[in-house]
């Protein structure tokens, strides 16, 4: 009897002994049985490497994204210039900083045979800054309008239809700024019949100033991206300058009485471009995941992305984003019908947003900052 | 006559010696390096240039910004204290030994919690829609603006160092030695007058200290002027992001951080002077 139980508790160390090792071990054996993901790095606005957008892609490459996400194309390039080559093998840039990228020798050449380029609009297959001498270094992925958003408790959308509606006696201290001279002073000249906003003379520019110092005392607050949302999602801004459906978007979905209006004067166009980082060791693995989106069903999924909605511009992603979801097509103007989002490019109601060509860029911050303080 | 060093003393002050050159000197030696750096193609290129410093003191708009940090600084300081010195009173002289390790408890909670989520959580209070405004509401008043204000940057500044400055004061009485009080009473000094004439001076080192960690946080703080302030008026802080914003302009927002750590380091050496004056070892 005695040996019996010594003999079932030895069997019971010993089961348990095994089955502990075989608990630690089953992990480390699935794992070799299938390979760990490859880890591709990405810099890119929030959102971007999200489960929405890259889980697909994920899974069927073994992949998984790493991101690094910046705020703004300076830090963008901050971030780059202090990480030696080879860091992010893809990188998300705004068109503004695609050239400087370039210039700066971050980013890789690609080859356009590599990319469905034909499947775009004709407007964007030889979109500025992507092309350098005849030579592709990125690629248009998607774009937004910046107009003007408001509250749609406090204003109409005919009220909303001009820019002069932030000089709206009601809106006193309740018109905020997305705290970033470009799209806000772009926003001014246009007000001010500049055809070419960005591209202004002395006077114009002066007079783009003025007109931009007399909208101060209107103005309640200067926001990054979670203030804007924020001030706008609880009424305390009734009003914002400088942005457009990549925040309104959201919040309406969300239930927030708010909405965006490309005015009389005209809106301006931000756009975002993938690049493959200089020095990446995973070019091919990057190549494929810009080929991926910018494929029709990638450029489906980033029009509905979580984080920010956006137009894109390949037209075979409209067709399956108007089979897939409709109704998001349908709010976002990626319709047939006209007056359509490539119809605002194209009747010139949308200007690129672009860094300033007859003045420095410091010339903008600089007043920017004077405005702020004023 | 100097004491040799020992190999026992050396121990215990080498750590901080090194974590000091390394994580104060020497980074300090590069903001000053940074400042006569310039910026070319968003590139920083390492350099001997005074631009920096002409083109950032030349700005009326820095200036501004500094006079702005500067007194809402000052202000938070001088606020903080006068509203921290009744509950530090109340904690020290009044309080029973549980209730007072209670309360400092309370004290150290808040710090449980980011301070920005404490700043965002004030937005819900503040804005024109919010439980404040509520309230003035259900007795007919308001709406009033207070989010997005100099005084709502003030609340933060208050969040962020309004239990700090308590407990530094609770500390600072809680060592003034008792008989001076007893001693004003029996020469019939009233209650008043022991606060004014005996306690607070005998506290002065404390409550200066805490003033100017007030000061010290305020004066950098990001958090509260943009998140509760909305921005306006410009401060320090913000002009350092702006900068940046500009082009990749480091060094200029260098010559911005090393104004700020000379302004500190000048309103510190005074205060500790000050609080300090008198003293005897």
């Amino acid at each position: 009897m005695t040996r019996t139980h010594r003999m079932s508790v030895d069997l019971t160390r010993r089961t348990l002994l095994g089955a502990g090792v075989a608990a630690l071990a089953t992990p480390m054996l699935a794992r070799r049985a299938s390979a760990a993901p490859t880890e591709l790095t990405m810099l890119a606005w929030y959102g971007h490497a999200e489960p929405d957008i890259v889980a697909e892609f994920e899974a069927a490459n073994n992949v998984k994204f790493v991101p690094k996400y910046y705020t703004g194309g300076d830090n963008m390039l901050g971030l780059i210039s202090q990480s030696p080559p080879g860091t992010f093998d893809v990188i998300l840039s705004d068109a503004e900083y695609v050239t400087a990228l370039n210039e700066n020798g971050y980013v890789e050449e690609l080859d356009p045979a590599d990319y469905d380029i034909a499947d775009y609009f004709p407007e964007f297959q030889n979109f500025p800054g992507n092309w350098k001498d005849g030579k592709l270094f990125s690629l248009i992925a998607r774009f937004g309008f910046l107009g003007v958003a408001y509250n749609t408790d406090a204003l109409t959308a005919a009220e909303a239809s001009t820019y002069k509606v932030f000089w709206d006696p009601k809106l006193k201290g309740k018109v905020g700024h997305f705290d970033w001279h470009l799209p806000n002073l772009g926003q001014m000249s246009l007000l001010n019949g500049n055809p070419e906003p960005y591209d202004i003379d002395e006077a114009g520019w002066e007079a783009v100033k003025e007109r931009t110092m007399s909208l101060r005392p209107q103005v309640g607050g200067f926001f990054d991206y979670g203030g804007t949302f924020s001030s706008l999602n609880d009424g305390q801004m009734l009003a914002f300058c400088g942005i457009g459906d990549w925040i309104t978007g959201v919040l309406r979905k969300n239930g927030a009485k708010v909405d965006s209006v490309i005015p009389e004067e005209g809106g301006l166009q931000w756009s975002e471009c993938f690049s493959i980082g200089k020095g990446s060791a995973k070019a091919d693995l990057a190549k494929k995941w810009i080929q991926y989106i910018t494929s029709a069903k990638g450029q489906a999924k980033s029009a509905q992305m979580a984080a920010y909605p956006a137009l894109i511009p390949n037209q075979k992603g409209w067709d399956v984003l108007q089979a897939e979801n409709p109704d998001e097509a349908k709010r976002q103007g990626m319709t047939k019908d006209p007056g359509n989002a490539m119809d605002m490019i194209r009747t010139g109601r949308v200007k690129f947003r672009q860094w300033p060509i007859q003045q420095d860029f410091e010339t903008w911050n600089d007043f920017w900052s004077e405005y702020k303080g004023a | 006559m100097r004491r040799p060093i020992s190999l026992y003393g050396l121990t215990f002050s080498l750590p901080l010696l090194i974590w000091q050159v390394l994580f104060f000197v020497f980074p300090l030696l590069f903001l000053v390096a940074l400042s006569f750096w310039t910026v070319k193609n968003f590139a920083l290129r390492p350099g001997f240039d005074t631009v920096n410093w002409t083109t950032i003191y030349g700005r009326a708009v820095f200036w501004q910004a500094y006079g702005t940090t500067l007194a809402l600084a000052a202000a938070a300081s001088v606020l903080t204290t006068v509203l921290a010195f009744p509950a530090a009173y109340a904690i020290a002289f009044k309080l029973s030994d549980t209730a007072r390790r209670w309360a400092v408890f309370l004290m150290v909670i808040p710090f449980f919690t980011s301070y920005l989520v404490r700043v965002y959580s004030w937005q819900i209070f503040l804005s024109d829609n919010g439980i404040f405004n509520a309230i003035l509401g259900w007795i007919g008043l308001g709406p009033f603006a207070m989010l997005n204000t100099p005084g709502a940057t003030m609340m933060g500044y208050l969040t962020l160092s309004y239990p700090l400055v308590v407990l530094l004061q609770v500390f600072s009485l809680t060592f003034i030695d008792r008989t001076l009080i007893e001693a004003a009473h029996n020469l019939r000094c009233g209650r008043l007058r022991t606060v004014f004439e005996v306690i607070i001076p005998s506290a002065r080192t404390g409550l200066v200290i805490a003033a100017l960690f007030c000061f010290i946080l305020s004066f950098g703080d990001f958090v509260s002027p943009v998140y509760l302030g909305g921005g306006k008026p410009t401060t320090l802080s913000i002009l350092i992001t702006d900068t940046t914003k500009s082009g990749q302009q480091w060094p200029r927002a260098a010559v911005i951080a090393l104004s700020m750590i000379g302004t500190l380091m000048i309103v510190a050496f005074t205060a500790v002077t000050f609080a300090y004056r008198g003293k005897t070892k």
